[in-house]
């Protein structure tokens, strides 16, 4: 091979493999679309961070000592190989040692939790306040009881009811700061499609333009 | 006369002495497997993860080197498990060889000898042309794109944690991506993929650069140009020098040792040899006169192993 046709040879490689580059990334930014059904584990890095940091190993889910994680597997809508959990089948029990970050080789889930009453793994919401027992003037209270954090994540609050005949309404409301996103909630909500349900923070949270929200003292 | 691309069939070798190589790395890579597999299958997780990562006995971490740069280089650093376990990686086939990997635990390396082997039985034998570097240009990619994305591309279509990961966690439709590899293999460039194309097969082949382990033909005059290591080698480019090439190294002997990266070390051209021309070598490459010295009585060595007839 001459010294033209090597050079020729090389840069006809080099622009099939960048061809191939091309295609490949578009297909992966395709495939790394995350449903909202879908919560990654506690600890996760944001969600562009986590799918570069994540080696798809699966060692958080095996070390999850209630199984509640899985591995995604190509085909579904989940980017393959990276860890989630739904929380309407199980949501995340809250391990006060969380032993699924402790597993991370790479970092994806950030060894830097270490309380898991800081995780952030979505935000509830009670999405259908009109089939909500609770708003219907009836006392159930099964979300707040299962929260692990009830009282500062969920709280039961007073509404004087509009209803003739009823006198009053205890309404669960979800503290956004408080929240974990762990999905008992949503697993626990008796109705056949759960009236509150987890989806990720930025899917329900507005944003102020400046740094200043209501914190759940009512001041700013 | 028999097809050209089978293999001589009036060995004079037993069968099971023809395939004792071949049958230990089954044994090994289905091992490896079976010991990932404890765990889902009987409740004994004495391994979790899987290839990318693991966890033996709760203490031994073991992590891929190509897979964790892959996640530093889309802009994270991980935890020290992680670290650790790609550094005893790193050393154990810096020291064996990397592409021990490939033959001795690989899964897809039974999907690719199985369309190797089809073909010859089959007789298959047009193959596209296809460069063998182009692996290590896909190695390139495959490193360039988590900086570029910094997400993790290769990891979305890598066939070798597609099936690992599938056989322990569930294969979804990523038997597909193995079925295009089998027939990439079988039909249209034979070892297409493992021998020309595989990026993980590249990195590790770079990893073992200075292992101390090689074949060697320490017997070359004994040849009669059979051609079965030729046809069994997932890599035969490999084979040439060592046993045909005329270049002398001091001492004025001929360089008999397979010191291609390439070489898996699977030790299949050592068995299928009717000749036993073949033979495993243990010493820094760079010490040649240390090789060559103990290359120079290759039939006292070959009498003292019972491989003498
Ligand atoms: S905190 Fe516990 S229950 Fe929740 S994902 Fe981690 S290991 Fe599983
Ligand atoms: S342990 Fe970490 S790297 Fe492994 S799958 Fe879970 S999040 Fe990904
Ligand atoms: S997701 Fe539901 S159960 Fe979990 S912390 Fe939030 S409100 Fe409580
Ligand atoms: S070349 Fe790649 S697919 Fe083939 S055995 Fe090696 S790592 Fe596995
Ligand atoms: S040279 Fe021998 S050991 Fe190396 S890959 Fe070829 S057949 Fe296997």
């Amino acid at each position: 091979m001459n010294r033209r046709e090597f050079v020729l040879s090389s840069v006809r490689t080099a622009a099939s493999v960048s061809l191939l580059g091309l295609g490949l990334s578009l297909y992966s930014r395709q495939a790394s679309s995350l449903p909202a059904w879908a919560l990654r584990p506690p600890g996760a890095l944001p969600e562009a961070d986590f799918q570069g940091a994540c080696i798809r190993c699966g060692l958080c889910v095996r070390d999850c000592p209630f199984d509640m994680l899985h591995l995604a597997r190509l085909g579904q809508n989940i980017p393959t190989g990276t860890p989630y959990f739904i929380a309407r089948e199980a949501g995340c029990e809250m391990c006060e040692d969380i032993p699924c970050v402790a597993a991370c080789p790479s970092n994806a889930l950030d060894h830097s939790l270490t309380d898991i009453n800081d995780a952030d793994m979505g935000l509830a919401i009670i999405s259908d306040q009109e089939a909500c027992i609770a708003f219907q003037g009836l006392r159930c209270e099964v979300c707040f009881n299962i929260c692990p954090i009830r009282g500062d994540a969920i709280r039961l609050e007073y509404r004087h009811s509009k209803r003739p005949g009823q006198q009053a309404l205890f309404i669960p409301v979800v503290y956004a700061e408080h929240c974990t996103g762990c999905g008992k909630c949503e697993e626990a909500c008796i109705l056949e499609e759960a009236a509150i349900k987890v989806l990720p923070r930025h899917l329900i949270q507005g944003k102020l333009a400046q740094h200043d929200r209501l914190n759940s003292n009512g001041s700013l | 006369m028999a097809d050209s691309r089978r293999l001589s069939t009036d060995s004079r070798k037993p069968w099971l002495k023809r395939h004792r190589w071949l049958l230990l790395r089954r044994f090994n890579q289905l091992g490896v497997l079976f010991m990932f597999l404890l765990g889902p299958l009987f409740g004994a997780w004495l391994v979790t993860g899987n290839l990318s990562s693991s966890m033996t006995l709760d203490i031994l971490p073991l992590t891929d080197p190509l897979l964790l740069t892959q996640s530093m280089l889309s802009g994270s650093w991980p935890a020290t498990t992680g670290l650790i376990g790609a550094g005893l990686v790193l050393l154990f086939y810096a020291l064996l060889g990397g592409r021990v990997f490939c033959s001795w635990v690989c899964p897809v390396n039974l999907v690719t000898d199985l369309a190797a082997w089809l073909r010859r039985r089959l007789g298959i034998r047009s193959s596209a042309r296809l460069s063998r570097n182009l692996r290590w240009w896909l190695l390139g990619l495959v490193l360039l794109l988590p900086v570029l994305t910094g997400t993790m591309v290769w990891e979305y279509v890598n066939p070798v944690s597609m099936l690992h990961r599938g056989l322990i966690f569930g294969i979804g439709w990523a038997w597909l991506i193995l079925a295009a590899v089998f027939l990439y293999d079988l039909l249209i460039v034979s070892r297409g993929w493992c021998g020309h194309l595989c990026p993980v097969g590249a990195c590790y082949a770079a990893i073992g650069v200075a292992a101390p382990v090689h074949i060697a033909a320490p017997r070359r005059d004994q040849c009669d140009d059979c051609l079965d290591c030729f046809k069994v080698c997932p890599e035969p480019q490999v084979i040439k020098p060592a046993l045909k090439g005329s270049a002398l190294r001091s001492g004025g002997r001929h360089d008999p040792v397979i010191d291609s990266i390439d070489c898996t070390k699977c030790g299949r051209c050592i068995e299928v040899c009717d000749r036993d021309v073949f033979g495993l070598r243990l010493g820094w490459r760079g010490q040649d006169q240390q090789i060559n010295s103990k290359l120079s009585e290759p039939t006292a060595s070959l009498k003292q192993q019972g491989l003498q007839h």
